[in-house]
């Protein structure tokens, strides 16, 4: 756990343990390292993105005309259940936590992270809750279609009588997902405490670090709560306790207060890590430091502190009291604000810069835009009386999937990409990047827009068939959905082949600052030859000042080569 | 150099606001007509934040794009931008407007939930600002709808009507008569009181035209108020998910003046209970007959589901789907 380092130079194309596979095929194994445990979760949550869009296209198939004439509406309801629920938990989470745990130990000059076995341990559990969830799709019954949320009654509700049916597998895969995301949780935390280069304080210590930190703090202090009432549901649900059922007075109110103490922060779990990589990659790109960093990073920690305090939003139609609509109102406007200094930061990175329109920048400028449009309607929400009005319709899942599609898969994509060639060695193909940018822009306004008018105009969501008044609205967006699937082929076809055969570019082809950008691409089993000792803050661009005390810093303080230039190091 | 840019920006101010008074209007027109009292209290706060909400994203979009066109790299240009770490005055002051913007959006928010007063007229009493306070925000909209309700209110005895929800159906009791009907028929301009009731899961009362929504929860009567201003059919949905037929379970408001309402009430008392159509009953009955085959049926079998219960049988039962008009 300690940064002594270990005199083993011959180690540098080294081993997690005697006898590991040096080729693809570690990343089948038990591997304790973190990047190829990072680059597994990237892999597998990937898929389930497949499959998670698979099941919105056919979803879309289904809304494109008003009747429910393609699937039945149980199969509408699991679609729907499926959907957001792998998305969640299998992609979202996931992937950030695969990205995370690539870049913050070699972000903050660390070898590995604090429990490389636990990290592991952390990682196999995730395709045991990916493989649950498919096979719910085989037991009599079919798979849970109460909605992510799973609220009591209806997913007390069991109309085959069987024990094993969708919604008790549903339940299992989520439990078993929080378990792994608590020991990463424990993970990064102790990570970021304990190991920190020398000389790195936490003024110099990178945004995106922090928003990991606030992320996962959030992870620990929220996931009790839904495990907890995930138990009294699998317990009413199995062997009949009443925490949730009416019938035998239980209160299914109570479950609501459970489920979003803990699922309204989880949307900062998801989307922080993306401001992170958003206050990275503008500076590389912008070639200007990070303006407000300070801020910056402390906002991230405030908002793990103000997101646990708003979780009744989503409550405003239940049975809830007056002064608790009023309270929380005020609490979740308030959210606004630190969201807010992160923008207007990111807009003065960029002023005055020397942008270059590279596809991570693409992708990180166009979902810094759509979460501006997304934080404006966040706070449209947070209105007790608009909410009344548009909660539970399609004006909610158009905000919701401009954050998580607008704002968040952006930023993973312009992470994918930013890092891709310390990933790999080898460099992404632009034109194909580029494409993938413009696909996907497009295909978000228009599955997403017209979500919104939909809504206001009284459309509820998860609905099988609605009325003639909804059409049209609602073919744009079953034509952008189909869009947004096309999207994923220019990636796919990108990752695969410049992992395979793309330029090789060295350690640093964007120039950039950071301790991840001065080890070898990719980096090798511990990282660093030699602990690096860090001298000054990040996003030193301009300034002409080394990064680190003791490693030379090629390519940070005299930039002699031009950008595509081949390097061997 | 100094001059031009403040010229730009004037400029540019000018336009933002223009837009977003535009849009302020514009909000309007993306609504279901304005049914309730409360629905017009509500549109004019909607307006409110898209005026805002306008401003906000046109202000940070603009100097956005604006650099994105022109503080791009030259080609050979390898240099860095200018060392700007921050700026202790902006940072303040892009933290205090934000601040000071939303807390008055809660506040006008406050006053419009207050003015709605949709839980009823007393429940509010503890959250009342102080007196002196009144006259510095006094009525910031048109107060119209206010005095719709206040008059409702004061004018005229509250209709009681009892809702009961159930999978998939919507079941309207009116006590005083005691009548029940599927279809939920109200008197204008008359403050009316709802009791609602679940008899399985949550259900949510939502008529998109009153802008009020409410959820139904089992165990729990709530009551519900507001003020029906326009005539016409207007569609209730449900909104809170309520299991397989949800999307279906739909029912019509048929708002009327007071007389028509009196003589629907007294030729629906006279009426015999006879079983409503009921889309969930009719698509489960039609799912499962042997007979018939594909045809009429979706492309893709589903699983078992809960039954829906049996069509509900009330006074007033039209026999046929909700048909209100398109918003
Ligand atoms: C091709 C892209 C996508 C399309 C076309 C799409 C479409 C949809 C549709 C039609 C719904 C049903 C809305 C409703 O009736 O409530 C839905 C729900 C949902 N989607 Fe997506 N979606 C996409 C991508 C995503 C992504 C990337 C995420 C997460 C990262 C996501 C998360 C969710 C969630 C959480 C729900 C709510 C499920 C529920 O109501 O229980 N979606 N989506
Ligand atoms: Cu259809
Ligand atoms: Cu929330």
């Amino acid at each position: 756990m300690t940064n002594i380092s270990i005199e083993a130079p011959e180690a540098v194309r080294g081993q997690p343990y005697p006898g590991a596979p040096d080729n693809w095929k570690r990343f089948f194994t038990f591997s304790t390292d973190h990047k190829v445990i990072g680059i597994q979760y990237i892999v597998t949550s990937f898929f389930f993105f497949l499959i998670g869009g698979t099941l919105s296209m056919v979803m879309r198939g289904e809304l494109i005309t008003p009747d429910a004439d393609l699937v039945d509406r149980t199969v509408y309801n699991a679609l729907f259940t499926m959907h957001g629920s792998i998305m969640l938990f299998m992609w979202t989470f996931p992937v950030l936590v695969g990205l995370g745990n690539y870049l913050v130990p070699l972000m903050i000059g660390a070898r590995d992270m604090a429990f490389p076995r636990l990290n592991a341990v952390s990682f196999w559990m995730v395709p045991v809750v990916g493989i649950l969830m498919l096979a719910s799709f085989l037991v009599p019954g079919g798979p849970s279609q109460s909605g992510w949320w799973a609220y009591p009654p209806v997913s007390l509700q069991n109309p085959t009588g069987n024990l094993l049916n969708g919604q008790v597998l549903w339940i299992l895969a989520v439990a078993i997902s929080g378990v792994s995301s608590i020991m990463g949780g424990v993970n990064f935390v102790t990570t970021i405490f304990k190991m920190r280069s020398p000389g790195m304080t936490w003024f110099r210590t990178p945004a995106f670090v922090w928003s990991v930190l606030a992320a996962q703090l959030i992870q620990l202090y929220g996931l009790p709560a839904l495990t907890g009432g995930a138990i009294m549901l699998l317990l009413d649900l199995t062997i009949g306790t009443s925490f949730f059922t009416p019938e035998r007075g239980g209160n299914p109110i109570l479950y609501q207060h459970f489920f979003w103490f803990y699922s309204h922060p989880a949307v900062y779990v998801m989307i922080l890590p993306a401001f992170g990589m958003f206050s990275e990659i503008l500076p590389v790109h912008a070639r200007k430091p990070l303006f407000g960093y300070r801020v910056i990073a402390a906002s991230s920690i405030l908002i793990t502190v103000v997101s646990g305090l708003v979780w009744v939003h989503h409550m405003f139609a239940s049975a809830t009291p007056s002064w608790m609509r009023i309270l929380f109102m005020v609490t979740s406007m308030l959210v606004a604000i630190p969201s807010g200094i992160k923008v207007f930061g990111w807009v003065a990175t960029i002023w005055g810069g020397k942008i270059r329109f590279t596809t991570p920048m693409l992708f990180a400028l166009g979902g810094i835009s759509n979460w501006l449009f997304a934080g404006i309607t966040g706070i449209f929400l947070a209105s007790v009386p608009i909410d009344i009005h548009v909660n539970n319709t399609y004006f909610v899942v158009g905000h919701f999937h401009y954050v998580l599609y607008g704002a968040i898969v952006m930023g993973i994509y312009a992470g994918i990409y930013h890092w891709f060639p310390k990933m790999t060695g080898r460099m992404y193909y632009e034109g194909l990047g580029k494409l993938h940018f413009a696909l996907t822009y497009l295909g978000t306004a228009l599955t997403f827009l017209p979500m919104h008018p939909l809504g206001l105009m009284g459309m509820p969501r998860r609905v099988a068939s609605y009325d003639l008044e909804f059409a049209y609205w609602n073919v744009i967006a079953s034509i952008g959905g189909f869009l947004l699937g096309l999207s994923t082929l220019p990636f796919i076809l990108n990752m695969v082949s410049s992992w395979i055969r793309g330029e090789k570019v060295g350690n640093n082809p964007w120039r950039a600052y950071g301790l991840e950008w001065l080890t070898s691409s990719p980096p090798t089993v511990e990282n660093f030859e030699e602990t690096p000792l860090v001298v000054s803050g990040p996003y030193g661009y301009g300034r002409n000042q080394p990064l680190v005390g003791n490693i030379p810093n090629p390519g940070l303080t005299e930039f002699p080569e031009s950008l595509t230039q081949q390097q061997t190091s | 150099m100094k001059l031009r840019a403040i010229l730009i920006m004037t400029v540019y101010a000018i336009l933002v606001a223009m837009t977003s008074l535009w849009m302020a209007k514009q909000s309007y027109s993306w609504f279901p007509p304005e049914a309730a009292a409360e629905a017009k209290l509500l549109d004019d706060l909607f307006s409110l934040f898209t005026g805002l909400g306008t401003f906000i994203y046109l202000g940070v979009i603009g100097p956005f794009l604006y650099s994105l066109v022109f503080h791009r790299a030259s080609k050979y240009d390898m240099s860095d931008g200018p060392p700007i770490e921050g700026n202790t005055w902006l940072e303040i002051v892009w933290t205090a407007v934000p601040l000071v913007l939303v807390l008055t959006l809660s506040f006008v928010s406050y006053r419009t939930y207050e003015k709605m007063a949709v839980r009823g007229p007393m429940e509010l009493v503890h959250l009342h600002m102080p007196q002196m306070m009144q006259p510095a925000y006094a009525e910031p909209f048109d107060s119209k709808p206010q005095q719709e309700i206040q008059n409702a209110v004061e004018t005229a005895p509250i209709e009681q009507i009892d809702v009961t929800a159930k999978q998939w159906a919507w079941i309207f009791h009116y006590p005083e008569r005691d009548i029940t009907s599927t279809e939920l028929h109200l008197p204008v301009d008359r403050r009316v009181r709802f009791t609602l009731r679940s008899q399985d899961v949550l259900h949510g009362f939502y008529i998109p035209a009153f802008r009020l929504k409410q959820d139904v929860v089992p165990n729990h009567e709530i009551d519900f108020e507001l003020t029906p201003v326009k005539t016409g059919t207007y569609r209730l949905r449900d909104s809170m998910f309520s299991g397989t037929y949800f999307a279906a379970n739909q029912a019509d408001v048929v708002v009327q003046p007071f007389n028509e309402y009196q003589q629907w009430l007294a030729d629906a008392a006279a009426g015999l209970p006879t079983p409503a159509f009921n889309q969930a009953a009719f698509e489960y009955s039609r799912a499962n007959e042997r007979e018939g085959a594909t045809k009429d049926k979706v492309a893709i079998r589903g699983w078992d589901t809960i039954p829906p219960a049996s069509p509900p049988v009330v006074n007033y039962a039209p026999k046929h789907e909700p048909d209100s008009p398109p918003a």
